[in-house]
């Protein structure tokens, strides 16, 4: 180790790195938060001085009001919340369920199954929504809800993880419970199930991340305001001239915040399950 | 699932308990199954028939086989060529730098300073950000008089401050800028949970040897993180393929101005949706499957041997 004048000074340097890269990070959330309480008049005027981090003249009330009212804010959360939840959900039981019979049960066509699953992790989604568009149509499901669940539920990726998991953990434990005569359905719920609860987390949080953002289906799938996801009503009400700034911070803050909540208390889990699998930018 | 390739655990499969899971798996592996079929083994197939016809989304004229005409159409296409080069400049960029950054923001945090759970947080807090929020933020940020324009007078001396989103030769850069903010979190933390695997007995022992800091990075840190590294640089690439919301959102109109920021994604969705042309998107589908696809192979095939 260097010597402590040395130490101090790297400490300093490093202190200094991580503020400043911390600033760049940092100032887009500020200038939302604040730009959402203040006159829309003076959002981007302030931008050359301080006052960008003054939250005056304060109008908060009549910017969250636009964002819910104009914005259609509570009519695209609804949409926003039913789709990642059905996602989520259905997603993690539909995946874990499909990544342990590949991992832990034999039956007819298992090694296919996992091979095709494992060339179609390769597929991405993009390359699908142009027929996958035309489907809908035919079925005249475009501009529903379920068109924008439905195609989303299983995920090769997600069932690659858990066969993965499944695979890793001792067999002795299923065949204990085999030999207490649990079948394999009470083996799954009884035994495996609590065991994967990290698996699981991981799989939620991706998933939910993923869903919660996702725009150019929605851009492809919906036309009117009671189907829109957050992001495309954000982007809408953003089309509604005159831009008002103040009112699109509003919407984006309320747009943003309950995940920066969601992500503050579990925290940890977030980015245990990124550092596990790693997708999406 | 053929039945000539039934693996032999099959046909052993006499007794009740084995009868019963192998029920169970086909129960437990059904519903993915279904849904892989229907939303993407069969989508996936019909690109491949489709870009190959004439198909439309609505059109009273019927369908027929058009060959490769859709091939040659976007092969020949200046726009479909001119989104590639688009990608490709941003995807050269992108890769480098945000590899670069994730990997100096890991390094930084991963010194258990006092404070560094909290940078890391402040570095990862972006990331809860959906692309389309980041975006219209970035918006504020970005704008002729906004603050990095502010910043950028200062520190240049009033030289430097472009109308970011108006001015074609910088709206690429300002799509960049907030790719790198709403993501490098996630290469980040993947780099730091790779440093926080190097033994540390490595350290130890180059710090015995008198290797300076510089020299620990170069010959401990790189070399046992390589794995993650190549994997996040080339992830980074692979997805850089995908831009689309940034694009789509930013500009004045969707690509602009004058094209500078169209993507191969932006090319799909204007084809395949908005002109309604189901058999040349299709094509175009395709094609970025291919790229993807050549990205993926040259992945597997180029990642560092232990």
């Amino acid at each position: 180790m260097a010597s402590s004048k040395g130490l101090n000074r790297n400490m300093l340097i490093a202190y200094g790195a991580m503020g400043l890269l911390g600033l760049f990070f940092l100032f887009p959330i500020a200038i939302m938060v604040i730009g959402s309480f203040k006159s829309d008049a003076v959002v981007i005027s302030d931008q050359t001085s301080l006052s960008a981090f003054d939250p005056r003249p304060f109008e908060a009330s009549d910017n969250y009001r636009a964002a819910a009212d104009t914005g259609n804010y509570f009519k695209s959360l609804r949409v926003s919340v039913i789709v990642s939840g059905v996602i989520v959900v259905g997603g993690l039981i539909v995946n874990s369920l499909c990544g342990y019979a590949l991992a832990r049960l034999r039956f007819r066509g298992q090694r296919v199954l996992l091979s095709i699953v494992i060339a179609l992790v390769i597929i991405p989604f993009e390359a699908i929504a142009v027929p996958l568009l035309l489907m809908m149509s035919e079925i005249e499901w475009t501009n529903t809800i379920r068109a924008q669940f439905l195609p989303f539920i299983a995920q090769p990726l997600y069932i690659f993880l858990f066969y993965s998991f499944f695979r890793g953990l001792p067999s002795e434990l299923e065949e204990a419970a085999m030999i207490d005569g649990a079948g394999p359905y009470r083996t799954f719920w009884s035994v495996l199930f609590p065991l994967a609860k990290p698996a699981y987390a991981s799989a939620a949080i991706l998933s939910f991340l993923y869903s919660w953002g996702q725009f150019l289906w929605p851009v492809m799938i919906t036309r009117t305001e009671d189907v829109r996801p957050l992001p495309i009503g954000l982007t809408f009400f953003r089309g509604q001239p005159p831009i008002q700034w103040a009112d699109l911070m509003a919407f984006a803050t309320m747009m943003v915040l309950p995940v920066i909540i969601v992500f503050v208390i579990f925290q940890r889990q977030f980015v245990q399950g990124v550092a596990t699998s790693g997708l999406k930018g | 699932m053929q039945p000539a390739t039934v693996d032999s655990s099959a046909s052993d499969s006499r007794s009740p308990g084995n009868r019963s899971r192998a029920r169970a798996g086909l129960a437990f592996s059904s519903p993915a199954v279904v849904l892989l079929t229907l939303f993407m083994v069969v989508p996936f197939g019909l690109a491949a028939v489709l870009s190959f016809t004439n198909r439309k989304l609505l059109s009273p004229l019927p369908t027929r086989w058009v060959g490769f005409d859709n091939y040659t159409d976007v092969l020949g296409d200046s726009g479909f060529w001119g989104a590639l080069q688009n990608n490709l400049v941003f995807s050269a960029i992108v890769v480098p730098l945000q590899t670069g950054l994730a990997l100096l923001l890991a390094v930084l945090v991963n010194q258990k300073l006092k404070g560094s759970v909290f940078f890391r947080t402040v570095y990862f807090v972006p990331i809860t950000f959906s692309l389309s929020a980041a975006s219209i933020i970035w918006l504020v940020l970005l704008n002729p008089s906004g603050m990095i324009n502010t910043v950028m007078e200062v520190v240049t001396f009033g030289a430097f401050a472009p109308d970011w989103l108006n001015d074609p030769s910088y709206t690429m850069a300002a799509v960049i800028i907030v790719s790198l903010w709403a993501s490098v979190g996630f290469q980040m933390v993947i780099l730091l949970a790779a440093l926080q695997d190097v033994p540390k007995t490595l350290y130890e022992a180059a710090a015995v040897d008198g290797a300076s800091a510089w020299k620990r990075f170069r010959n401990v840190t790189v070399p046992g993180i390589r794995h993650q590294l190549f994997f996040v640089a080339t992830i980074t690439m692979i997805l850089s393929f995908r831009l689309f919301d940034q694009v789509w959102i930013m500009p004045p109109r969707p690509g602009g101005p004058l094209d500078a920021t169209n993507t191969i994604m932006v090319e799909l969705v204007d084809t395949g949706f908005q002109r309604g042309q189901i058999g040349k998107g299709s094509s175009i589908a395709v094609l970025f499957f291919l790229i993807v696809l050549f990205l993926t192979i040259f992945q597997r095939k180029f990642e560092p041997a232990d």
